[in-house]
């Protein structure tokens, strides 16, 4: 099915199912420990290998020799695979950096080499029995260094815009500002590390694995191991968290496959903790300008964007300026965006790559200004407000909110209470809140789906789809139940699997909205296999109560679907509609800080955000990801940040002591507001995603609560207390 | 020179005799041996809480300890607190709260939250006790700090904590 | 990790001798801190002594006054024991500002003040370090060093000791009780516990080989208002940027230690004889002939400004 018109009424709109808040169909297996990650696959009849990796102890450079000798002789070891033995291999298409093969060393903690043996314990030790030598080069690590070299990248990646004249409108502008902004690598940090088991037979390979995208990892494992795609089977029900980081094929795949083939014998890899921030990868850095000018109503007249990130030659950039085309309005605009050769591992997408660092500094730069006009931020906001795409103005938003949820935003959070920069006191705490708005655009992906009715009466979905924590099961679960007018109980959802039709995955907050879409799809045709099977017209057929209805006819779905069942299939795919009009999603994010006067320590006191994001599937799932967005966010805002060493070349601080996320008593009770609303123009579900925009701005209400607490405007991340104590009062 | 050891204990009301290698962690013997997947490995350092079980009903990581080192004591992972359709309360109320998303923190989140009642009831103080001369009473502030060992990058503290407030109240 | 043997010893004195007959063994109590590091092979003991079972997990209380709280002593347990909560609660107070619940269910009052450094470059084997391995070099020195000492380090090492708990005991003049192979015993001032880097990082207590904790005893109770002061990034779960273990007297004078700064907890009874002049004299004092980074050189700063709050909430 061709999604290419607005969507009219359709079956979703019944909201007997979907947009209930349904408790996750999943919920018992993972709270009681049943449901099985990738590494604990297990088959009583067979005898699983342990494979452990090793890494790269230098940032570049080539390997000249490895020996691996005393690692063969160990105890227990049944076999020992090093990237000599397997030579260049042909990389992935989604990969940056070569994940394994070869001499070349292209980043700290690559993967060089994996031993198999009979047990963990044994594996682990003979790992450390492989001696390396290396040709070590010197590499570019410093970001601020390197940026002096950046070049444009490709017109692939979009890197400028422009409109009107910016240079000339800033010149001109009564109210102006210039500031510099930066943002700190940061990583995935998903509780279940990268995990693959991987069983041979003949030259077919089944791969259980943790997985994203179960599509793009059949395809880039099949590339790097140098066989079929259809060799290939992989499976990935359970997925304990990605955020980007399980998007694209992993190296736990790849050794998993190699010591399995050398070994003869089901293999499984894990990658260890202190191994992941260095070896997979991570957001990128970014360091930002921001210039806005303005009349001194509050008119934005222009605004320029510029950022540079780094990357491996032939990586991606950190796409950061990408909100401000479309944010706000301004009749003079530019954004640049501008790459440096680094060598410090991939980085690549995380959560809201390019919203999340860019709305870090975007947001704080609106505070600002605002101050500097004089103007309330939410009004400031407010002011420049715009419909249309302001880089191509005949190019309207589908359905853009972002007022409405700022307004509503500040009546609940009680806004108006808010006081001038550090005048308000509650013993040592200094108090502030900030605000700022939240934007992502709504993706989609096609997304394929089979829809069987048995005989007795229990309607099965068959997707590729991933549920990392969002929710799919149950929301694809509502989908399904919606469609054909059953109770969610009849509905069983089977995902992650590359036997099922190929669907959009996980990621992107295109995830939702697009594999619901798919099954959406699978469903009409389901029902119109129904229709046909008893010769009704399927124009006029309903689906409710477990029956099918047609005229005064009305047949239980269990005896429609007969002994054989029945079973619909398709793939939703997407017309124009979002070049036509910018589809995105809207939010506005409240937080109240408190900053110890002495320590300079803040804590998150209170945190609200409102969205914007066309019909919400089920409000449970949807603001467990807001909620959890939010977190990640107050993570970013305070306390994430791989800390380079820019001699040596690596992430120093690569463990969950080094890099602290934000754990339970950093955060406070959370509110979501969602905004009643659809959005014809995104798809049949009418729905748009929100596992994203709940991180993109919060960083910011965050830096701008801060400031408002202190009076100290911190521009670089995260907002630790040694940027805020020279600016607090005296305590001695 | 003797690399491995006899070890028995009980997990789940189930009596185990095992021979691991001494470097075996408690976390995979559970795991690897017994097949206990429930109980995971986040971080194997300490650092993350995922691996949480309750050993003579103090919780502890299962990953900082080696199985060799739990003779006769007796273990209950998330499989031993209840079982889909027979759910013990708490995990009864994550389901309810939302107080998870991928899943992977969640049994060490349950094991924790079940033995941070217990401490508090056993008045044991935590950094969020305001006066340690006093019996520790049932906060917000105080199951938020007792679960800070538990990290969940989905993010799902809040419903977490509405969870186990919701079981706290229901106590006698 | 290494393979080793392993044994469990029932007596303090059977633990030192098992040490003795075994060259390159170590005693495993919580295994927190061991363990962790055994995993990355930083520890590679050949031998393992259980010594969980040497019944020295009391606390009692000292005809004299005081308290020996025993070496197998869980920090949950220590924390919560009502004397301690009554008489020595800056130790209690520092007890649960470290770690996790999980974790303090597991550490011991020995294992504590052996704990390791948490230096990031001394917790990655590829990177030089002359503490995991003298004589090869100090990658943190030039690196990224914001967790890291001011005062008291090396050219050869600029690593902190992560407790909290040491701090406090620090603070209350505690002594460490051990038992040699030999049978013979010996008292150690927590003062003279850890030892500075010098150019021998690698050594970090007085301890000799095989030399076993028995016990920890606190002098009796000081009175006064007693103030455990964490400072990290995040509200818990982390290791002290900074820390202040403070006992203040009704008339001002007291007693202050410092985490977070030091290879050891730090303390100068010369800074001391300043606190009622405030802190920024006393933090004067105590932190005099620091060597800074860049990166870390807002710790000296942040010790005044958190000494300075700790005074005030003494004064009330």
């Amino acid at each position: 099915m061709q999604f290419d018109t607005p969507a009219t009424t359709n079956p979703i709109d019944r909201m007997k199912v979907v947009g209930k808040p349904i408790h996750r169909i999943d919920g018992q297996s993972k709270t009681t420990g049943r449901a099985k990650y990738a590494y604990e696959w297990h088959d009583a009849d067979i005898a699983y290998a342990y494979g452990y990796p090793v890494g790269s102890a230098i940032a570049k450079g080539r390997i000249t020799s490895m020996d691996t000798s005393a690692a063969k002789a160990a105890p227990g070891v049944l076999a020992v695979v090093t990237t000599l033995d397997v030579g260049d291999l042909k990389k992935g298409q989604f990969n940056t950096a070569s994940l394994f093969g070869g001499s070349q060393i292209q980043h700290y903690h690559q993967a060089i080499a994996v031993v198999v043996a009979e047990t963990f314990e044994q594996a682990r030790s003979a790992a450390s029995l492989i001696k390396v030598d290396y040709a070590e080069e010197q590499g570019v690590f410093d970001l601020e260094v390197a940026a002096e070299k950046a070049v444009k990248p490709d017109e692939s990646q979009q890197p400028d815009s422009a409109a009107g004249d910016f240079d000339a409108a800033f010149r001109a502008a009564p109210v102006t500002l210039d500031a510099r902004y930066a943002t700190p690598d940061q990583s995935h940090a998903m509780m279940e590390p990268h995990a693959s088991i991987a069983a041979w037979n003949g030259d077919e390979v089944t791969l259980w694995t943790s997985s994203q995208m179960i599509d793009w990892w059949r395809g880039d494992f099949a590339q790097t191991l140098g066989i079929d795609k259809e060799k290939v089977h992989l499976m990935s029900p359970f997925i304990g968290g990605g955020f980007g980081g399980k998007l694209f094929l992993r190296v736990d795949a790849v050794l998993a496959a190699f010591g399995a083939k050398a070994c003869g014998c089901p293999v499984k890899v894990a990658l260890p903790r202190p191994f992941i921030a260095n070896n997979t990868t991570h957001r990128p850095a970014t360091l930002q300008r921001i210039r806005i000018g303005a009349e001194r109503d509050g008119k934005i007249t222009a605004i320029g964007h510029e950022s540079w990130s780094g990357n491996l030659p032939d990586g991606s950039l950190e796409t950061a300026v990408m909100q401000t085309r479309l944010l706000y309005a301004g009749e003079n605009r530019m954004t640049a965006m501008r790459l440096a050769a680094l060598d410090l591992p991939e980085g690549n997408a995380m959560r809201a790559p390019g919203e999340a660092p860019g709305l870090m500094a975007l947001e704080i730069a609106i505070d600002e200004m605002a101050e500097k006009l004089g103007i309330d931020p939410i009004e400031f906001r407010i002011i420049n407000d715009t419909q249309v795409d302001p880089e191509n103005p005949e190019r309207p938003f589908s359905h853009r909110d972002l007022i409405g949820c700022l307004k509503l935003g500040a009546e609940r959070f009680g806004w108006d209470a808010r006081k001038a920069p550090a005048a308000r006191r509650e013993g040592n705490w200094m108090i502030g809140v900030g605000v700022a708005a939240a934007f992502r655009n709504n993706l989609v992906l096609p997304s394929g789906a089979r829809v069987r009715l048995g005989s007795d009466g229990i309607v099965t979905v068959e997707t590729d789809m991933t549920d990392i924590g969002t929710g799919s099961y149950t929301i694809i679960a509502q989908t399904a139940a919606e469609m054909m007018g059953v109770n969610i109980d009849k509905v069983a959802v089977q995902l992650g699997d590359s036997r099922f039709p190929v669907s959009a995955g996980s990621g992107g907050q295109f995830g939702a909205n697009s594999s619901t879409s798919g099954v959406y799809a699978a469903c009409i045709k389901l029902r119109e296999a129904v229709a046909r099977k008893l010769g009704f017209n399927s124009a006029d057929v309903v689906f409710e109560d477990g029956n099918v209805r047609s005229g005064n006819r009305t047949v239980p779905l269990a005896e429609a679907a007969g002994a054989d069942g029945l079973v619909g299939e398709d793939t939703m795919t997407w017309g124009d509609l979002t070049e036509t009009h910018q589809q995105s999603t809207f939010g506005g994010h409240f937080v109240e800080v408190g900053v110890d006067v002495a320590t300079g320590e803040t804590r998150i006191r209170r945190m609200l955000a409102v969205c914007a994001a066309g019909r919400i599937l089920n409000p449970i799932t949807a603001r467990s990801q807001m909620i959890g967005a939010m977190t990640m966010g107050a993570g970013g805002a305070l306390s994430e940040e791989l800390a380079v060493d820019t001699r040596r070349g690596f992430f120093v601080n690569h463990d969950l002591a080094g890099y602290e996320i934000a754990v339970h008593a950093d955060i406070p009770h959370q509110e979501v507001i969602f905004m009643d609303e659809t959005d014809p123009y995104s798809s049949p579900m009418k729905a748009k995603g929100v596992g994203e925009l709940g991180l993109c701005g919060v960083a910011a209400a965050i830096a701008n609560a801060i400031y408002n607490a202190t009076g100290v405007r911190v521009r670089d991340y995260p907002i630790t207390l040694d940027k805020l104590i020279g600016g607090l009062p005296d305590v001695a | 020179m003797n690399y491995k050891t006899e070890v028995s204990f009980t997990v789940n009301g189930e009596e185990q005799l095992l021979n691991v290698d001494n470097r075996t962690t408690l976390l995979d013997a559970l795991r690897e041996h017994l097949h206990l997947t429930g109980t995971k490995k986040g971080c194997d350092h300490g650092q993350c809480g995922a691996c949480t079980v309750l050993v003579d009903g103090r919780r502890i990581n299962a990953c900082l300890t080696l199985a060799v080192m739990h003779e006769g004591d007796n273990i209950t992972t998330i499989e031993g607190l209840g079982a889909p359709g027979d759910l013990h309360p708490m995990q009864a109320a994550f389901v309810k709260h939302d107080g998870f998303q991928c899943g992977y923190c969640t049994p060490g989140q349950i094991c924790s939250s079940v033995a941070v009642l217990e401490e508090i009831k056993a008045n044991i103080p935590s950094h969020a006790t305001s006066d340690l001369t006093q019996q520790t009473k049932v906060s917000d502030a105080e199951i938020r700090e007792r679960m800070s060992g538990n990290l969940c990058r989905c993010g799902a503290y809040s419903n977490i904590l509405d969870a186990i407030v919701e079981v706290a109240e229901a106590r006698p | 990790m290494k393979a080793f043997t392993y044994e469990r010893a029932s007596t303090a004195e059977a633990a030192a001798q098992a040490a003795a007959k075994n060259p390159g063994a170590k005693f495993i109590a919580g295994g927190t801190n061991l363990l962790d590091l055994m995993k990355l092979e930083i520890e590679t003991p050949q031998h393992l002594i259980d010594v969980n079972g040497t019944g020295l997990d009391k606390i009692e209380a000292i005809p004299e006054g005081g308290l020996r709280i025993g070496a197998m002593v869980r920090n949950t347990d220590l924390a919560a024991n009502e004397t301690v909560r009554r008489d020595y609660g800056l130790l209690s107070r520092a007890l649960v500002a470290g770690a996790s619940g999980q974790l303090r269910n597991k550490a011991t009052t020995a294992g504590n003040l052996l704990q390791r450094t948490r230096c990031p470059y001394f917790y990655d084997p590829n990177q030089p370090c002359n503490k995991r391995q003298a004589g090869s070099g100090c990658s943190a020195i030039g690196g990224v060093t914001r967790q890291l000492g001011v005062i008291g380090t090396s050219e050869a090492c600029i690593a902190t000791h992560p407790s909290d708990m040491a701090v406090a005991m620090r603070a209350l003049d505690a002594e460490v009780e051990t038992v040699k192979s030999d049978g013979s015993t010996r008292s150690i001032p927590m003062a003279d516990f850890h030892r500075l880097p010098g150019d021998t990082p690698h050594i970090e207590t007085v301890l000799e080989d095989g030399e076993f904790i028995t016990a920890v005893v606190l002098p009796k109770p000081v009175g006064g208002k007693q103030i455990y002061r964490k400072v990290r990034d995040r509200a818990s779960y982390a290791f002290a940027l900074v820390s202040v273990a403070a006992v203040i007297q009704p008339d001002g004078r007291g007693r202050v230690a410092v985490g977070g700064v030091a290879p050891k907890p730090w303390r100068m009874e010369a800074a001391e004889a300043e606190l009622a002049k405030g802190a920024r004299a006393t933090s004067g004092i105590l932190l005099e002939g620091a060597r800074p980074t860049d990166d870390n050189r807002f710790k000296i700063d942040l010790v005044e400004r958190t000494l300075g709050a700790v005074i005030a909430e003494a004064r009330g």
